[in-house]
């Protein structure tokens, strides 16, 4: 990778160069990523694959305006001036410069062990999940993947800024199918991490937990319920529409719910949210954004008050305030601004606690159609893809044929406890379970 | 036909030991455009290319993709290894004859010969159109054109060159008053035809009117409505709710899958006809050959509601031992091909939609759409906007709401189709990590009895 990364540093300076002679200012966002997946289905591997790829992003200020134009094609080095100019006379008004050179503080996001992580452990290590779920319920038909990925993001413009640093992120993800009569139960368990992963026990232990949960189908749940969700719960039905509002952009065009609310208690003091890519290993973490603005951890909601907005270089020019080093960009398209590692602090309940302290209620694992809602209003109204019933402070069974709906900004004010079980869901969030009333469920009976 | 990639493909694919090779070549042009509130927040054109080979050897398949044709034989022999590595029982692939030709694709007005200007002076007047309605917190208005060009080449002797061209454009238009919003949006499609998102100025208006009328709007309580459903969101009602169960993938290595889905299974009552199809043309599912050279069809999925057919690759219809459908789609090169949908719509019964409202005493009619989700038995469908039927009319506007369904009972449930099918092309389906890929849906009115609905 070492020479790729001169020969990409080379390609970068020449295409500076050439937008510098045409415009003001100029910026190149270079990613040359590097992917094996490894796939398994109906319980035996089934494919092996490797995948490279690079690409780039051109950004110039033109006479007041910024152009853009990206390619990954061979080649296509050549077109980024001249199609990024032939959009700067349409482009919006730039509200910002390029940083200039800055100093960041190292953040490790990079392990050469997942690189060198031999293959045959990788297949191993999907076999190992599936054979030890398939032991204790021998009817789960299972897929698995298990993927490393290296990326390498270089960050260079016309104002002395520049930026390099590359991210291994290995992932492993284990799923199974329960059917019975015309009953499909399906179990997920997933992780990724910087460094290799090797402990399978856990995923192999949450799906058992899931088939046990919600092997029986519990009866109906209608009208306002108590839920808790667990971790998972909390990364599929809350977190998206509670996120949406903190996005600088959507604050400064006025659709966000919390326009005017910064610094106001709307959430139980329980709830505190942070912005950290400063924590090492973490896939998300990060020493920069994607602009070359340091980065930083911050909290989004401190003790339930709202306490910061996301932004972007364009957006705080707009909104005339500073980047919170939260630019986040594909190559496909500008900046904007968003979370980059979720932390949610733990309270003081156990997960047992909780649902022993309810009568009657549901836990909420995973939705089904949870995006598809006004999500902006900070609504959640899904299909329980995933959830078990509570009735006299057990869980008797899974939930189905079940909606739950319910609005962030409501059920967040109605906490009646936080776990003290927070965990990784997936590689950049990490939340406890929340217990919180007002609920509404519907079952088809 | 581009001679020299020809031979140069050809020759990589040569002296490997390897029961079936295939590479793809795409390069692909695309521009786009894009508003919040009044003001153009981003503009660019993008460019981008590259290539992949996938393999079958020894049982297991191998896939390699890049962005360099450089050493292309190389590539071809880390395929073949990559498959070796997997091992295990013979893959069959069902029967296909090789095809040479090159396929290209006539629009009238084509997006991508259209100066940019004139784009942005069209999404302007859309634009000033959904501000003309008092009221209006902030829009977004997003349109992206986009040319591909796709060369597939097999170690079977096939090579096929195909151009294809995409439009989108989603209106969207957001109200804010206190803590609450609420928001109206519609999306348009086509494959290619410029000429299709031009005039769309009151669709633009219509979009912000109804924003403003969702936030005086009440919402309805959960439980089980009787809905008629108007065709666009009916089109995504049975893409989730039979098509993605129609992908032989998810059932083709699961017996018990089989069982459930065995062909002569009755889903539905007589009047429900389901049909996917490529080769139902100008749309923008349709082309001429999928990602693995095969031909397309049109295929009848539930006929007088029986299972009579489903959507198939060659490893799929070889291992059922079912016919090809040329089902087999790549959003891109660095993904191998997988079964999917292509233009898929329930076809048009008797009824008027009239007549199917006015059965109704106490139900929903819900149109437009936000998504749709299946988990192959539960599946969700959203609705962009909703209004109560009492005695058989159609009366007030209520907010938009969330539908659920189960696979074996919600089409059991869906009692009356209307004749007056229409064809959606503003969505994109995602599947396995390859997402939007272009498919449209369709449907008349239909009726739906009991079906779950989420709401306070």
């Amino acid at each position: 990778m070492a020479a790729d990364k001169n020969t990409d540093k080379k390609m970068i300076e020449e295409v500076l160069e050439r937008a510098k002679k045409v415009s003001s200012q100029a910026e190149v966002f270079h990613v040359r990523r590097w992917n094996e997946p490894v796939g398994f289905e109906a319980n035996r591997l089934k494919t092996l694959e490797s995948r490279e790829s690079s690409g780039m992003a051109l950004r110039l200020i033109k006479d007041g305006r910024v152009g853009f134009s990206s390619t990954s094609q061979e080649g296509g080095a050549k077109r980024l001036v001249e199609d990024a100019l032939e959009t700067a006379p349409f482009g919006p008004t730039a509200a910002f410069d390029f940083p200039k050179r800055k100093r960041f503080t190292r953040i490790d996001t990079y392990d050469p062990s997942v690189e060198k992580h031999p293959m045959e452990s990788m297949v191993n290590l999907g076999q190992t999940m599936i054979d030890r779920a398939r032991e204790h319920e021998k009817e789960l038909l299972c897929d698995a993947g298990v993927s490393r990925d290296v990326s390498t993001l270089t960050l260079m413009n016309t104002n002395g800024g520049y930026a390099q640093y590359s991210t291994s992120v290995f992932s492993v993800g284990v799923g199974g199918t329960l059917i019975r009569g015309t009953d499909m139960l399906f179990l997920w368990e997933g992780k990724s991490a910087c460094n290799p992963i090797t402990d399978y026990q856990p995923l192999v232990d949450g799906l058992i937990q899931q088939l046990e949960w919600g092997r029986d189908i519990a009866s109906p749940a209608n009208g306002v319920v108590e839920a808790v969700f667990t971790p998972r719960g909390v990364s599929s039905a809350l977190l998206s529409p509670l996120m949406a509002g903190f996005n600088g952009k959507l604050v400064l065009q006025g659709s966000s719910p919390l326009v005017g609310k910064l610094g106001q208690q709307l959430l139980d003091e329980r709830i505190s949210l942070w912005d950290q890519p400063d924590l090492p290993f973490v896939p998300g973490s990060r020493m920069c954004d994607d602009e070359g603005v340091p980065s930083k951890a911050m909290p989004l909601i401190d003790k339930g008050v709202i306490s910061n907005f996301l932004y972007d270089l364009q957006t705080a020019g707009q909104a005339k305030t500073h980047s919170t080093g939260n630019a986040h960009r594909g190559l496909g398209s500008l900046p904007s601004p968003g979370v980059s590692v979720t932390v949610v602090s733990e309270g003081e309940a156990s997960f047992e606690d909780m649902v022993s302290s309810i009568k009657d209620g549901i836990v909420v694992e995973r939705l089904l159609g949870a995006g598809q809602s006004n999500i902006l209003g900070g609504d959640f109204n899904a299909n329980v893809l995933l959830g078990y019933r509570i009735e006299n402070g057990k869980i008797t069974g899974r939930l189905k044929n079940t909606v739950i709906n319910g609005n962030v900004y409501t059920v967040l004010k109605k906490v009646q406890a936080v776990g003290k079980d927070a965990r990784w869901v997936g590689g950049s969030l990490k939340t406890p379970s929340i217990y919180c009333a007002g609920v509404s469920a519907a079952t088809r009976g | 036909m581009d001679n020299n990639l020809r031979d140069r493909i050809s020759e990589a694919m040569k002296g490997h030991e390897a029961q079936y090779i295939e590479v793809r070549v795409d390069s692909s042009e695309s521009a786009y455009i894009r508003y919040r509130g009044r003001e153009l927040e981003e503009v660019g054109r993008s460019s981008s290319g590259g290539g992949c080979v996938r393999a079958l050897a020894g049982g297991g398949w191998g896939f390699v993709s890049f962005n360099s044709l450089d050493g292309l034989k190389d590539k071809v022999k880390a395929a073949v290894r990559n498959a070796r590595l997997v091992g295990g029982e013979p893959i069959k692939l069902a029967p296909v004859e090789p095809k040479v030709d090159s396929v290209k694709r006539a629009v009238k007005k084509d997006p991508t010969s259209i100066p940019l200007e004139t784009k942005k002076r069209l999404m302007d007047e859309y634009v000033s159109e959904i501000w003309s309605v008092p009221g209006i917190s902030t829009s977004t208005v997003g349109y992206g054109d986009g040319k591909l060009r796709r060369v597939f080449a097999n170690s079977e002797g096939s090579y096929i060159e195909q151009e294809k061209t995409d439009i989108t454009l989603r209106l969207n238009a957001v109200v804010r008053k206190d803590g609450d919003v609420q928001q109206s949006g519609q999306s348009i499609g086509s494959p290619g035809e410029y000429s299709e998102i031009e005039g769309l100025h009151k669709e633009a208006r219509g979009v912000a009117q109804r924003a403003v009328e969702l936030m005086a709007a009440p919402q309805v309580k959960g439980g089980e409505y009787t809905v008629i459903i108007e065709p666009i969101l009916a089109g995504v009602f049975i893409h989730e709710a039979f098509g993605h169960l129609s992908e032989a993938d998810h059932v083709y290595e699961d017996p018990k899958m089989r069982e459930i889905m065995v062909l002569g299974r009755k889903f539905g009552g007589k009047h429900l006809n389901v049909v996917d199809g490529a080769g139902v043309p100008g749309l923008r599912g349709s082309y001429a050959y999928d990602d693995e050279g095969v031909p397309s069809t049109k295929s009848y999925l539930l006929r007088e509601g029986v299972l009579v057919g489903r959507l198939h690759s060659r490893e799929t219809a070889a291992k059922l031992g079912e016919g090809v459908t040329g089902n087999a789609r790549a959003i891109g090169s660095s993904f191998p091909p997988i079964v999917r949908m292509t233009n898929t719509y329930i076809e048009g019964g008797e009824a008027t939609a009239e007549e199917l409202i006015s059965e109704v005493k106490d139900g929903l009619y819900v149109s437009n759409w936000y998504g749709g989700m299946t988990s192959m038995e539960q599946f969700t469908f959203s609705a962009g906007e909703a209004f109560k039927i009492r005695n058989g009319k159609v009366e007030e506007l209520v907010r938009p709401v969330m539908l659920t369904g189960n696979l074996f009972t919600t089409l059991e449930s869906l009692d009356a189709v209307a004749n007056d099918l229409s064809m959606n092309q503003g969505g994109g389906c995602g599947k396995g990590g390859q997402s939007p890929l272009a498919v449209s849906n369709g449907s008349p009115h239909i009726r739906i009895q009991r079906c779950l609905i989420g709401g306070r």
